[in-house]
């Protein structure tokens, strides 16, 4: 459910074939560069302000709230929208907006800590690849190329089941089947790293192999991966929700906004909000996210950027 | 040709098999047993049970006798829906699966490569802008919220359409549409890019200059190199429609193999996981397999270094 | 009546950071059977000058926005886009730098000579083939009859231009626009892909434009030359004109600027600098921050005119530095104290 195959398709071709930005020997003036025609992109600005009040939002938000998450109020139990409680209430009489931000918190930290766990995953083995080469890398990256086509979610699923729905679980899961793209990118980063023939200078110059890694590789690399890291995010989020829909995910008393959104639909007939809450934050979150990536991607690699 | 085929079709079958170790293990590694649910049974007959079903064999054994089954098309019986064998269930559910996932992946294929073309012919106009912003739309709402909204809006505000079952074409629009729109969001952008790329490559400047109309550029020129990347996403896409349906069999009740796993997953009943496991697996390989052949016939080059 | 009359075409691309006046005001005439050589750096407009011709130029960014291109006494530039398809690839044809790219990979080279005749003229797949076959074999391709069904990717790049120049010339056109024919191909490639095109041009009394930044292959080729720099011709004239006679600084530095084979001690030349960014009004000579001559006047000041001799070989004058001394002394000097 990666929305970054495209993306990754053409960043991985530009990093292997093309030589580091000329830029970044000069350090920061790439990062300013690049922060300048993201300031210039009207809709990546907008969704970062959007998705920082978001995240606002749902974590400073509950310190606020007269309402605690898992206080039931049966009497007041699915009460629309009022100015007692905003977005009304659920079945149980719980304010929906203390657990729509509760379920954000959840929500987004899956989705912080899977993607470190997919680039953790990918930026090891990606690198791995790149840097041994010749078939080490040829097997390696057609074991990626096979992984691409299989059913992940599925075996996110099983592995669910197999051992026990833990929120820790989750991360590791979904971490474990998100890190292809990432890995990819990595791997084409080190290979046009090492095409470079000031890599091959610094080699004989003697460098030690720590110095070339943190002054060339990792800048060479990072602009891509926290393109792909930022679009990662939104994937990850969508796997929990999905799991955590099928009931599969974060378990009560807990809640995900993918948990709040499969309440909301199996009530929606009488008391719509209790789904158009959850799911108009979950919607906007990832739209934040995947319109920001994209000006990411814009202004880290301006290449890139085609029309 | 025949021999890259071959040799694709064996990598696939290596595939399944590691797919369907995979899952063994997974599922041997589940604690507890099928059986071993809240009511209490007794223990010498819960032992019974378990040697009825073979699982009293040392695990490598049970590995084999359940693969050399599997092969022959015998996935064992469910473990908890008594006196029905897997074969059974999958021969009952498949041909609805099969139905919302094709109706599907045309809603997504019809919808998505059409409007990727013309938002790429069209570039910066308003015909680009505005599939390519309901795709951005489109993207960000998966199965699970569009599938609900589409059920508020169609059945319950308009009541227009049915939102639950399966026994008719009109049954089938809401659940294709919520399954398909999400891929066709997915379909455009990647078709839209293959045909912006193969649109700026110099060749076509070369047929501009020889006199050729630009819908013979579009048609001829461009379109074969311009799938490519749409083509590329449909294993990926297949994979995704079998775990969404799985959402939108939830939602609107239809009784395909989807509702059938998340139950199985949900009870623990060990065949039916493997049983499905493989047989969705071996739906993603054989398209996979038929993606490696387009592709192949689409692109010369391909056909020359193989 | 010349068989190419171009008058003051003015061509710029309006991009968001500006508009790039990629060509002003260039004018050239070219007659029947004529070769006409563009020279000029990458980023002079001497490719911008011959999409203009063909109106190639991808629109928007790019615009034309005035002048007129006399083709047959008719003004290319008012005529309908379906009346300029015509006129391309049968009248006006035009082959490009990069062999490699510019055919079509998932396309037989069959389809894509057999679409060049069928899309101007009626005629069935079959005569159409056998057209194309002849046209492979004039431009000298062994076994054509079976090589024209293979793909691009099947030709080295010296064989993909012979295709490109059969293509181009499969419907006899009047003139043909060749823009950095040899650019992408190995020296010993280069020789042969001109011949052919002097052959066939010989043979048919086709006109051609070749664009290059290699004065070698001018010399070798051309009836006429136009130096372009910065969007502007700078000097024009005969082939013996301009590499007798170079009259504008940079004419003159361009031809120190390339190496002879006889004399080994000379010291080379290089042009030192960059052209000036055509995003940006130039007011006086384009040329005034790489001449080198000494300057007598400040870098401000009318642009300079293109001014006709009666022998017909027109300079852009500045009147910006002193020429009093020949160019080989200003030259030696600088050479001296780049030395030192």
């Amino acid at each position: 459910m990666s929305r970054s195959a495209d993306i990754v398709a053409g960043a991985e071709q530009r990093l292997a074939a093309a030589p580091v930005p000329e830029e970044f020997e000069k350090g920061t003036s790439l990062w300013e560069d690049a922060w300048h025609r993201l300031q210039r992109n009207r809709l990546a600005m907008i969704s970062l302000f959007v998705f920082s009040a978001i995240v606002l939002f749902c974590v400073i938000g509950p310190f606020l709230s007269p309402y605690d998450a898992e206080a039931q109020d049966l009497l007041k139990g699915a009460q629309g929208p009022s100015a007692e409680h905003w977005f009304g209430t659920d079945t149980l009489g719980r304010d929906l907006m203390v657990r729509t931000m509760e379920g954000g918190r959840i929500s987004l930290l899956v989705g912080l800590i899977a993607t470190l766990v997919a680039l953790a995953i990918g930026v090891v083995y990606g690198a791995t690849a790149g840097y041994l080469g010749g078939k080490v890398d040829a097997t390696m990256m057609r074991i990626v190329d096979t992984l691409y086509a299989l059913p992940f979610t599925i075996f996110v699923i099983l592995l669910m089941v197999a051992f026990g729905r833990s929120l820790w679980l989750i991360f590791v899961a979904i971490g474990a089947v998100e890190w292809l793209s990432m890995a990819r990118i990595v791997r084409a980063g080190v290979i046009g790293l090492k095409k470079q023939e000031f890599v091959e200078a610094a080699v004989s110059l003697g460098y030690s192999h720590t110095r070339i890694i943190v002054r060339h590789l990792i800048p060479n690399v990072l602009g891509p991966v926290i393109v792909i890291a930022t679009l990662t995010v939104p994937a990850v989020m969508l796997l929990e929700a999905f799991l955590s829909f099928l009931g599969l995910g974060v378990q009560p008393p807990n809640a995900s906004w993918g948990v709040l959104i499969n309440e909301g639909q199996q009530n929606m007939e009488i008391f719509p909000w209790l789904l158009m809450f959850p799911a108009f934050f979950f919607a906007l979150t990832l739209f934040t996210l995947n319109f920001l990536g994209d000006g990411l991607r814009d202004a880290l690699d301006p290449k890139s950027a085609k029309d | 040709m025949l021999k890259f085929v071959l040799s694709r079709f064996l990598q696939g079958l290596l595939v399944l098999l590691a797919i369907y170790a995979l899952t063994f293990v997974l599922v041997a590694l589940t604690p507890g047993s099928p059986f071993s649910s809240e009511r209490a049974i007794r223990p010498e007959i819960l032992a019974q049970i378990e040697s009825f079903y073979g699982f009293d064999k040392p695990p490598l054994e049970r590995f084999w006798t359940s693969l050399t089954n599997a092969i022959q098309g015998e996935f064992g019986p469910s473990a908890v829906y008594a006196n029905r064998s897997v074969t059974d269930i999958i021969g009952e559910a498949f041909p609805v699966s099969i139905q919302l996932g094709a109706i599907s992946l045309l809603v997504a294929l019809g919808i998505g490569i059409p409007a990727g073309i013309l938002a790429a012919v069209k570039r910066n106009t308003w015909l680009d802008y505005l599939p390519m912003s309901a795709s951005m739309v489109g993207i960000c709402l998966p199965t699970f919220v569009l599938g609900p909204i589409l059920v508020l809006i169609f059945g319950i505000i308009l009541q227009t359409l049915p939102v639950s079952g399966w026994f008719g074409p009109e049954y089938m629009i809401l659940p294709a549409a919520t399954l398909g729109l999400f891929y066709a969001a997915y379909f455009a952008r990647l078709t839209r890019g293959g045909m912006l790329e193969m649109l700026n490559q110099d060749f076509v400047r070369t047929a501009r200059a020889k006199g050729v109309p630009e819908s013979t550029i579009i048609w001829k020129h461009c379109l074969k190199g311009g799938l490519i990347p749409a083509i590329t996403y449909l294993g990926p896409a297949t994979a995704g429609i079998i775990s969404g349906s799985f959402v939108v069999e939830t939602i609107f009740q239809i009784p395909g193999l989807g509702q059938w796993f998340v139950q199985a997953a949900l009870n623990r009943d060990d065949f039916l996981i493997l049983g499905l496991t493989v047989l969705f697996a071996s739906l993603i390989v054989v398209m996979n397999l038929l993606v490696d052949i387009i592709q192949v016939a689409l692109n010369p080059r391909l056909k020359y270094e193989k | 009546m010349p068989l190419l009359d171009v008058r003051n075409l003015t061509t710029s691309f309006h991009l968001r950071s500006g508009v790039v006046r990629a060509a002003q005001n260039i004018s050239l005439q070219l007659d029947r059977g004529e070769t006409l050589g563009i020279v000029g750096e990458s980023g002079s407009g001497k490719s911008v000058t011959c999409y203009s011709i063909m109106r190639l130029i991808p629109q928007p960014p790019g615009r034309i926005e005035s002048g007129e291109v006399l083709f047959d006494g008719q003004d290319l530039l008012q005529v309908s886009e379906a009346q300029m398809r015509d006129i391309r690839g049968t009248k006006i044809s035009m082959i490009f730098q990069d062999p490699m790219t510019s055919l079509n990979p998932y396309l037989r080279i069959s389809t894509q000579m057999i679409e060049a005749i069928r899309v101007h003229e009626k005629m069935d797949e079959k005569q159409a083939l056998s057209k194309a076959i002849t046209a492979l074999e004039e431009v000298g391709i062994p076994d054509a009859a079976s090589r024209v069904r293979s793909y691009p990717h099947e030709f080295s790049g010296g064989m993909r231009q012979r295709v490109m120049i059969a293509i181009a010339l499969i419907n006899d056109p009047d003139l043909l626009i060749a823009d950095e024919p040899t650019t992408a191909l190995d020296v010993t490639v280069q020789a042969q892909v001109l011949d052919i095109i002097k052959e066939r041009q010989q043979r048919l009394g086709t006109a051609v434009i070749l664009v290059t930044h290699d004065l070698g292959v001018v010399a070798g080729t051309c009836d006429k030359v136009q130096v372009m720099y910065a969007g502007q011709v700078v000097e024009s004239g005969a082939v013996d004109q301009i590499f007798y006679e170079p009259q504008h600084a940079y004419t003159q530095s361009l031809q120190k600027a390339i190496p002879s084979l006889g004399e080994k001690n000379e010291a080379l030349y290089t042009i030192t600098g960059t052209p000036p960014d055509l995003a940006k009004p130039i007011s006086g000579c384009a040329f005034y921050p790489r001449c080198p001559y000494p300057k007598i006047k400040g870098e401000e000041g009318d642009p300079p005119q293109l001014v006709e001799r009666a022998d017909g070989h027109c300079v852009r004058e500045c009147g910006h530095c002193d020429r009093s001394k020949p160019i080989e002394s200003v030259l030696a000097q600088e050479v001296t104290e780049a030395a030192e």
